[in-house]
């Protein structure tokens, strides 16, 4: 028995992903909701008994005992009401998933969690269907808090949960080891992971630590791929080192007071020192085999932000040259904005705005007005920037974005005024 | 100071519709409460009680009203504590009562004939 303050942070939630999957593989794909109510009552069972202080010094592996005694309990009281209405085959049946239930539990490799996910990922079901089931079954969060973190109703989420279930169900478990199709499987897979990362760097949620979670469990997603010898490829490392470079920008993405602060700003020995040499490292290993993926991009732009030490260090030549090998690659509107981003701090302003031009239909996007407005600013257009500023300010989607853009209009002020 | 024995009355489980992370949130202001009643030398002891339970009476064994999942008592804790109104007082801050869940607060005679002589 250890210090029951010594619970490591997310433990409850990490363990519902971990024990769904391996229940999943025990009751089968079908019974994936008996598989939540399972794993809810180990989970309630363990507070029960921590909370008295009795904790145990690996709580993994006794949570692990306690949902593999249930299961045994659950497949028990199947064969007793087999047995009083059937025969003896049946009673041999359910011995068997006895034993069934025992062998899972006894050869857990691991893989289940990943197993899980490549289930869940399946081609024809919508991208939020993904998300949702994903963040529900793997990463143990509930509906309300899906809901909370994703800024949508909780019967969308429940939607699209049972969307994603059904679809589970009905297609049963994807066989990683023997897949015919595992290079587009794991392309939506790495998808998934991507777009929760995104939804907590790039989402609109108000609240920072909400978003700091949903970035973290993509990291430990990704983590699992990256773990497996089939699924680590180089484009899943250029996905985990993505996610790393920009994960060690999170602590200097705000300041003292919350507010959002631009790269320019940012203080970069603030930046995880150890998140980015991890970042460098999967880049190393991504750069194996012929496959160059839009991950390899992302990941050496972020890579060049890492490397310069102040902001007026950056490389933009090579960072333009990498935004237009991506344009190559997976052409986009913010892809576009980005590169003309660049092609500005290359180039200078004037460039910066032609390039802005090319960027295309982009509604709504505060972003656009936003470099707009620093490109104007440069040139001296002092009343057209505002104008833009006004309008980023309009679009902003979160109480910090639209104060980031009210304090860019603030200060964009003529030199007489000032 | 006397020990009062402390009684936690759930009304089915009311842990059954947390998710982890408020789990794991409530396990850590169990973690506080217990704590700080241990720091301050009044935790006497406490104990989280399992399903197996029964009623003796003469000739009689029932499962009583133990097994069902209506009033099922959780566990109990013994806190050292100056009054009724201080071990109340302690009472409020069990993390179950915000689950819901009723503190049965018992004083025990351990200390009556001391205190009344």
């Amino acid at each position: 028995m250890s210090d029951p303050g010594a619970v490591v942070e997310h433990l409850f939630r990490h363990e519902a992903g971990r024990l769904t999957a391996l229940l999943v593989r025990v009751l089968g794909p079908g019974r994936i909701d008996e598989a939540e109510e399972l794993v809810q009552e180990t989970l309630a069972t363990a507070l029960q008994r921590w909370r008295f202080g009795e904790l145990p010094d690996n709580p993994a592996a006794w949570l692990t005992r306690c949902a593999r005694n249930l299961a045994i309990d659950v497949v028990r009281r199947r064969s007793t009401a087999a047995r009083l209405e059937r025969d003896v085959a049946d009673a041999f049946r359910a011995r068997a998933a006895v034993e069934h239930v025992e062998a899972c539990f006894a050869d857990e490799i691991g893989d289940e969690a990943l197993r899980l996910m490549f289930s869940c990922c399946g081609p024809r079901l919508p991208a939020p269907a993904q998300v949702a089931v994903v963040l529900k079954t793997l990463s143990g969060f509930s509906v309300p808090e899906i809901a909370h973190a994703l800024l949508v109703s909780p019967s969308a989420v429940e939607r699209r949960i049972s969307r994603g279930k059904a679809a589970l169900r009905e297609r049963g478990l994807y066989a990683i080891e023997r897949a015919a199709d595992l290079e587009e499987r794991l392309g939506v897979v790495q998808r998934t992971i991507y777009l929760i990362f995104n939804e907590g760097y790039h989402g609109a949620h108000p609240d920072a630590a909400i978003r700091q979670e949903l970035c973290g469990e993509a990291l430990r997603l990704a983590g699992l791929l990256v773990a497996h010898p089939v699924t680590g490829t180089p484009g899943t490392h250029a996905l985990m080192a993505l996610l790393c470079l920009l994960a060690a920008r999170l602590p200097a993405r705000v300041d003292g007071e919350g507010e959002l602060l631009a790269l320019r700003e940012q203080e970069r020995a603030r930046w995880s020192p150890e998140l980015t040499e991890l970042g460098f490292r999967h880049l190393g290993a991504s750069a194996s085999g012929e496959g160059l993926t839009p991950y390899h991009l992302e990941a050496a732009i972020a890579a060049t932000h890492a490397s310069a030490e102040r902001f007026e260090r950056t490389d933009w030549r090579r960072i333009v040259g990498l935004y237009d090998a991506l344009v190559a690659l997976a052409d986009g509107p913010v892809t576009r904005l980005n590169r003309a981003i660049a092609v500005g701090q290359a180039d200078g302003p004037v460039a910066g705005l032609e390039a802005l031009a090319e960027v295309g239909a982009l509604p709504a996007y505060p972003f656009l007005p936003a470099a707009r407005a620093g490109f104007l600013e440069a040139l001296g257009h002092v009343e057209e920037a505002r104008e833009s500023w006004a309008e980023a300010t309009r679009l902003a989607r979160s109480t910090a974005e639209r104060r980031f853009f009210e304090r860019r209009l603030r200060e964009s002020r003529p030199e007489r005024e000032g | 100071m006397n020990e009062y024995l402390m009684l936690m009355r759930n009304d089915g489980n009311p842990m059954a519709g947390l998710s982890p992370e408020e789990m794991q949130a409530h396990l850590q202001r169990w973690t506080e409460w217990m704590g700080g009643l241990a720091a301050a030398g009044r935790l006497v002891g406490g104990r989280p009680l399992g399903s197996g339970a029964a009623c003796v009476r003469e000739e009689l064994v029932t499962d009583g009203p133990y097994a069902e999942a209506k009033d099922v008592v959780g566990g109990y804790v013994i806190v050292a504590c100056e009054s009724l109104e201080h071990a109340i007082e302690t009472a409020r801050g069990c993390p179950v009562v915000e689950l819901g869940s009723v503190v049965e607060v018992r004083e025990t005679d351990s200390n009556v004939l001391e205190t009344d002589g």
